[in-house]
């Protein structure tokens, strides 16, 4: 699945990175705690958050993540995306909410590697 | 390769840069060539030591010496300490306050994740002087 695929899938809008939508996803994370994020996400997927602050990005870039989807319409600084940006990773934002979100991409394909500890 | 040493000062009031450390050892590391699964251990334990500085200890200072064998990374702060250092490695256990809470961290699995992603770690602390964590990741290691 690429980045587009999921653009469409969640009827996204793109804030950053338009130029990277062919890229492959291979896994999916759902989460408001970066914490949780860095302990385990993997690389090369797409982070689905509600939390808004460049935290995420910065999160997203030590995770080799590729692309941040901020769902409930929430949308960040300009700030925020310049980030994201400079560390070539998409940002696009969905009407979504987080659960519906998810199912969504579930329901296509995606998986998280870590499904349980 | 020789070693090279690398020393960043961590701001304790700004939330906002945080990162900006591990963001540049990361792409100090991928220009030397160093292999993607180790340059993002070494990124993700590193963030994690900054994040802790900011939110527990007013800042800090981390160093970290790049050999072609392995990565050294020592993060010195003069926060308050760690009282209980097993209790903070448990995962799950948290002082951060809501506030922090809110930002996204404090769940509770900066120093879990920290020995996670390295291959050797300690740490020293005070309360009321500081804490100093020593960390070390082989480049050879999976």
């Amino acid at each position: 699945m690429t980045i587009s695929d999921i653009k469409n899938i969640l009827d996204c809008t793109i804030l950053c990175g338009e130029d990277q939508l062919g890229t492959d996803i291979n896994t999916a994370d759902g989460a408001d705690m970066m914490s949780d994020v860095l302990a385990f996400a993997k690389e090369h997927g797409v982070l689905l958050t509600g939390l808004v602050n460049s935290q995420v990005v910065r999160t997203a870039e030590m995770m080799d993540m590729t692309c941040i989807v901020f769902v409930r319409d929430k949308t960040p600084d300009q700030s925020i995306v310049d980030l994201a940006d400079n560390c070539g990773i998409v940002i696009m934002k969905t009407r979504e909410m987080m659960f519906s979100a998810c199912g969504k991409l579930y329901e296509a394909g995606i998986r998280s590697e870590a499904s349980s500890i | 390769m020789n070693a090279i040493e690398l020393k960043y000062a961590i701001p304790g009031d700004d939330f906002t840069r945080a990162g900006e450390a591990s963001s540049a050892i990361k792409m100090r590391l991928k220009q030397m060539g160093f292999d993607p699964g180790f340059i993002r251990r070494v990124a993700i334990a590193v963030y994690e030591g900054e994040i802790n500085m900011v939110i527990h200890a007013n800042g800090g200072e981390i160093a970290v010496n790049i050999s072609p064998e392995s990565t050294d990374i020592t993060l010195i702060d003069d926060g308050p300490g760690i009282p209980d250092v097993e209790k903070a490695m448990q995962a799950g256990f948290s002082t951060a306050p809501e506030n922090v809470r809110n930002l996204g961290f404090g769940a509770g699995m900066g120093l879990p994740n920290m020995k996670k992603y390295t291959d050797e770690m300690d740490v020293q602390s005070e309360v009321g002087i500081g804490t100093t964590v020593r960390m070390k990741i082989y480049a050879n290691a999976t």
